[in-house]
């Protein structure tokens, strides 16, 4: 079959940027998949509410000192990584690579306060079906935030070497800030649900 | 701005033509060899291996299929007893949904769609790479499972309480729930691919009204697989939490439910059959213009009957519970919906008549099985719309009847157009054409063999005969027509004996394939029958729906990428305008070694929770392996 | 195995086409109309489809015209809209049809029905509590009145099935359910669980048996009965056999000191057409192959096998026969 060329390619850049980006689209489906899993697991912990004849089940409300201390935390979080998503998107290198020390450290700090928040739920899960939901809405959510974390550590390292110095990879500090975002909005209505709900 | 490294740039402008294919093949090339197999991001090797994979698990549900038939022959027969019938059943179910159904209709995507929007590979390739090898270990559980005597034995859907803690005895039903776990994050990394290959890597000038059918029902199937496979994610994962570390979900006496698996379970088994027929339809839609030599009929009609199916989807799950005691005003708004799918699917079934009643019919094997889906899938929608009635449905429930409706809409609705589609795209996969002859035999075989076979099972469910019973008793007059089913079903399977022969002898034999032997509009029949590595020595550029048709001497291309490093473009969501080059990245052993600390972290936690723990951290090495930049011409930006 | 006598005179005794109950009566109408008028839309694609590709089949090229392809989207549209009327018809007669599952008639008499593995558990609740008495597997109610049956699945999901008297409901734990059921003639109607449920899902039956209320008032008297005395010696060989052995852990029999309830209840055992939960009919022999060997005879079932002499278990079969 012959060929006709009819259009020229080769000034177009080496890589795109937010929606040029194939990575972000990727990071934008990822999202989707988690947040409908959060949503089904807030579904359940519904659900199991309407049939139950007191709720919670056997138990007082949860503590509301950790939950909402990393709720606070979380959403102050959301200060540096906007701004550093800002230098991303600028390509300034050493601010990027300030930041991304920086998220690292903060990303640690939800994570202490989850160890005290744990047993605030004055409910095991092997208790009853209460004591099952919410453990399990605050182990997803947990393991959300481990999982950020060690995407945020490897990248903090990445932007040190010599394969920090390129769109690519401020792309992908962008993509990570985004899923930051992301993690700290899928906690709002999981704190709604697990301290407010209960307090009905 | 990072400085290249070594040499020069290359383009494809710098090269002649004579020499643009050699110093693509270098680029994108897979070696042959142990590693290159292992290592290869190849959407077109990584699809085949898919497919044959698929095809052997279809064989390996056949023979439980045809054990069961042997069995349920003769009244109280002794060839099977209850504790392996009960595991021949489920696996037969299990094995024909997650690791054949679903899975083959990923794999001929997996290689159809780059080619189709006229890229040189699918988004994220070592994702791709890692989902088969995640399928392969998914089934080698199961199998092995079964092999060993532990292989699952509560249904399919492994209901609750006989799936739980107190009545799922040893580790069959973890077995089940963990392959689940394989199968989904499989078909989740391709629903991903799908989504981004289809939105930002289409052909300059392919347009969203110039997307073949077949892609649309793709990317309508993907956003079904994201929304719904967390549903038995979590389902599968609080059975296993149920089961292993004493949680309640499912536990009336400590405020669970027994019927919140059913729910979880069919909020994403219903939407599950349509994952398998969406892309069916697609295939029948694309496949259908050549074999009535004009363009199907109502293009926007078809797209919009695949989206509208796509939603109503998510609002059907109740039918499938609705004898388990929940509020009849709501088991209605379930028949309503349930009825109302109906509609899009008749749409779809006017526009192909309309089709081949303007068109020019060329009467070989793919449109033979096209006649035969239709034929077919009519009936089986037709028994939907009977068991979408509440009452209706208070009979036939779970008896031979759904059985027969099942097979109907799966064999007729989706195997059909799989097997016209493998006589289709045999060609361009093999660069080999089928045995007409063969073809047509097979096909009659299958299509009265299909038909013998499952009619008489609704006779059977309405004559009182449940499902999943390993026998019956003689004085139930439902011998004569097990006999019969029995015996027709050796019809079907012959058929689908010389449907593998034409396979596997046209794969060898077969008389070679021309570029576009069918006369094809589609863009995966613009390139050489087997395709090169790089899939277009030149991205085409898209004027029509029918690029081929628009023009069967001259396709117009676009130039300007790269040929010392893998590339291919970007391009805008509607008006697919080019907007980056992007780079495609080289072969890679890390999804491998992702894929066996993933395997081993989910096995392991069958037996232990703390595998989560222990077992994530090979996995964590493993992915960054995977992503750390390893300094190819692909990291330049 | 069984010599079955069948409901009515001749036909399927378990069936949806064979019908004898209100709701089944109504249901049989709906599913003869809804598959009529479904088997004449596939004829009518299949017409369709043999045309489109008759006419075409001379390979005469064709220019395109758009005056066709308005007539044929005027057709496609056309049918679309017949297919919209048709589903919005069958919905409507579905939700009609709804009413027919729940039967009329006067509610004081209600059955509550246990699912268990691999049996059927039955409690009489009449209007007087003092009248309640208990059995498995064998239901007797009353032609022409309405039964209401509770259903209680005690270990997995169950489904109370019995086609040719009504739909299905399921016994789900944790969930109580409930059918109603009117049997318009006398006779024997067989059901079976349409839950999977486990290893004998396939044995686990059940039969109801319609009859005048004056039979039905007969059978409610010997039931709540204590059980018979044994008549000789065999006889009450096998009682002290039965209380001696296993058996009594597991199964009542009112009047005697067996008051275990893992098992079906075999106070009127004798007088059960089948044992096993619809597996055999019931006779001494039967009784005695059963007792020998429960687990050949129904693998997986909760029933162990109970090592027991020839002249015991002649016995013990003896005895549970004269149970009536």
């Amino acid at each position: 079959m012959r060929e006709k060329i009819v259009l020229d390619l080769g000034k177009l850049p080496l890589h795109g940027m937010g929606t040029a980006s194939v990575t972000w689209w990727g990071t934008l489906a990822f999202m989707l998949i988690e947040g409908t899993g959060f949503a089904l697991v807030i579904a359940v912990y519904l659900y199991l509410m309407s049939l139950a004849t007191a709720w919670p089940i056997n138990t007082p409300p949860p503590d509301l000192l950790p939950g909402t201390l990393v709720t606070l935390i979380l959403l102050t979080s959301l200060i540096p990584n906007i701004l550093l998503s800002r230098w991303a998107e600028q390509q300034d290198l050493r601010k990027v690579r300030i930041g991304m020390v920086m998220m690292s450290m903060i990303g640690t700090l939800p994570l202490i306060v989850r160890i005290f928040e744990f047993p605030a739920l004055k409910v095991s899960w092997d208790s009853n079906a209460y004591g099952s939901v919410v453990w399990t809405l605050l182990g997803l959510h947990t393991t959300h935030i481990i999982t950020d974390l060690v995407d945020t550590l490897v990248l903090a390292a990445l932007v040190f070497t010599r394969h920090g110095r390129s769109p690519r990879r401020f792309g992908d500090v962008q993509d990570n800030a985004m899923y930051w975002n992301f993690v700290v909005a899928t906690w709002l209505p999981i704190y709604g649900c697990i301290y407010w709900l209960a307090r009905l | 701005m990072k400085q290249s490294a070594a040499a020069p740039e290359q383009r494809d402008i710098d090269v002649e033509r004579a020499q643009l294919t050699d110093a693509l093949a270098e680029t994108w090339k897979t070696p042959s060899g142990l590693w290159g197999a292992l290592a290869t991001v190849d959407h077109k090797i990584i699809g085949r291996r898919y497919i044959f994979t698929a095809f052997v698990f279809l064989a390996l549900g056949g023979v439980l299929a045809a054990l069961m038939r042997i069995q349920l022959a003769q009244p109280e027969a002794r060839l099977l007893g209850p504790d392996r019938y009960n595991q021949i059943f489920t696996m037969h179910g299990a094995n024909m949904m997650f690791l054949f159904a679903v899975p083959v209709m990923e794999a001929v995507a997996v290689y159809l769609v780059p080619l189709m929007v006229g890229t040189r590979n699918i988004a994220f390739p070592r994702l791709n790479a890692f989902s088969y090898w995640i399928y392969l270990a998914g089934g080698a559980l199961l199998w092995i499972a079964f092999a060993l005597d532990m292989g699952p034995d509560v249904g399919w859907f492994a209901y609750v309480p006989l799936s739980g803690p107190q009545y799922g005895t040893g580790k069959r039903a973890d077995i089940w729930a963990q392959m689940i776990t394989f199968t989904e994050i499989s078909a989740l990394a391709v629903a991903v691919e799908f989504v981004v290959t289809i939105f930002k890597q289409r052909a300059p000038g392919m347009t969203l009204d110039r997307i073949p059918v077949f892609v649309w029902a793709m990317l309508v199937t993907s956003f079904l697989v994201i929304m719904a496979m967390p549903a038995i994610v979590l389902a599968s994962t609080s059975l296993i939490l149920d089961r292993l570390v004493g949680t309640h979900f499912y536990n009336p006496a400590e405020g669970g439910d027994v019927l919140l698996w059913q729910h979880l379970f069919w909020f994403f088994g219903h939407p599950e059959v349509y994952i398998i027929f969406l892309p069916a339809v697609g295939m029948v839609s694309t496949m259908i213009e050549p074999f009535a030599r004009r363009p199907t009929f109502g293009y926007l009609g078809l797209v919009m009957a695949l989206i509208a199916t796509g939603i109503l989807a998510f609002g059907l799950w109740v039918h499938h519970m609705f004898v388990a005691g929940l509020p009849r005003l709501g088991d209605s708004f379930f028949t309503a919906s349930s009825m109302a799918i109906a509609i899009p699917a008749g749409i779809q079934i006017f526009c192909w008549l309309a089709t081949l009643w303007d068109g020019r019919p060329v009467f070989k094997s793919p449109l033979l099985f096209i006649i035969g889906f239709i034929v077919t899938f009519v009936i089986g929608g037709l028994t939907g719309v009977m068991v979408a009635s509440v009452p209706f449905d208070t009979q036939v429930h779970d008896t031979y009847f759904v059985v027969a409706h099942f097979h109907y809409v799966l064999i007729g609705g989706a195997v059909f157009p799989l097997l016209g589609a493998i006589h289709y795209w045999f060609p361009k996969l093999t660069g080999r054409m089928m045995s007409e002859a063969l073809g047509q035999w097979s096909f009659w075989l299958i299509f009265v063999g299909f038909n013998a076979t499952f009619f008489p099972m609704h006779i059977l469910g309405l004559e009182g005969m449940p499902r999943r019973i390993y026998t019956y008793q003689p004085d139930l007059p439902w011998h004569g027509l097990n006999l019969f089913v029995s015996l027709s079903a050796v019809i079907l399977t012959a058929g689908f004996l010389l449907f593998f022969i034409n396979v596997m002898r046209s794969a060898r034999f077969g008389e070679i394939a021309l570029d576009n032997p069918w006369d094809a509009p589609t863009l995966e029949w613009a390139t050489t029958s087997p395709p090169p590595s790089y899939n277009f020595a030149m991205i085409p550029v898209v004027g029509s729906l029918h690029p081929l048709w628009d023009d069967r001497d001259g396709l117009p291309v676009a130039d300007g990428l790269r040929t010392d490093r893998r590339e291919l473009i970007v391009t805008t969501l509607a008006t697919a305008e080019p907007q980056a080059r992007e780079a495609s990245p080289q072969n890679s052993i890390w999804p491998l070694w992702a894929a066996i600390a993933t395997t081993i972290m989910l096995i392991w936690s069958i037996f232990s929770p703390w595998a989560v723990v222990w077992g994530s951290i090979p996995a964590a090495v493993a992915l960054i392996g995977w992503f750390w930049p390893k300094g190819t011409p692909e990291d330049e930006s | 195995m069984l010599a079955a006598p069948l409901a009515g005179c001749g036909g399927n005794w378990q069936s949806a086409l064979d019908v004898y109950g209100s709701s089944a009566i109504s249901l049989k109408h709906l599913i003869i109309l809804i598959v009529a008028v479904c088997s004449l839309v596939w004829m009518l694609v299949l017409i369709a489809l043999i045309a489109a590709l008759w006419r075409s089949r001379d390979a005469r090229p064709v220019s395109p015209e758009p005056g066709r392809e308005r007539r044929m989207t005027i057709a496609v549209t056309g049918a679309v809209v017949a297919t919209v009327l048709i589903i919005g018809t069958f919905t409507v007669m579905s939700f009609v049809a709804t009413r027919a599952l729940t039967v009329a008639g006067q509610d004081d008499l209600t059955i509550r029905v246990r699912g268990l593995q691999w049996w059927w558990g039955l409690e009489y609740i009449g209007p007087d509590p003092s009248s309640r008495f208990e059995t498995a597997n064998e239901i007797h109610i009353p032609v022409g009145r309405k039964v209401r049956l509770e259903l209680e699945g005690l270990d997995v999901i169950h489904s109370f099935w019995v086609p040719s008297l009504a739909g299905k409901q399921d016994l789900v734990p944790g969930r109580p359910n409930e059918l109603t059921i009117r049997a318009e003639h006398a006779g024997i109607y067989r059901g079976q669980c349409a839950e999977f449920c486990g290893m004998q899902h396939a044995h686990m039956a059940l039969l109801v048996i319609a009859e005048p209320q004056d039979d039905f008032d007969k059978w409610a008297a010997t039931q709540r009965q204590t059980a018979a005395q044994p008549a000789d010696e065999q006889t009450a060989a096998g009682l002290q056999t039965f209380l001696a052995k296993p058996c009594a852990a597991c199964h009542t029999i009112r009047g005697t000191a067996a008051v275990g309830t893992t098992g079906p209840d075999l106070t009127h055992v004798g007088n059960r057409r089948t044992i096993a939960a619809g597996l055999f009919e019931t006779t001494r022999g039967s009784l005695a192959a059963w007792i020998a060997d429960p687990q050949t005879i129904k693998p997986g079932n909760n029933m162990p096998m109970v090592p027991l002499t020839p002249d015991e278990l002649r016995a013990v079969s003896a005895y549970l026969a004269s149970l009536k």
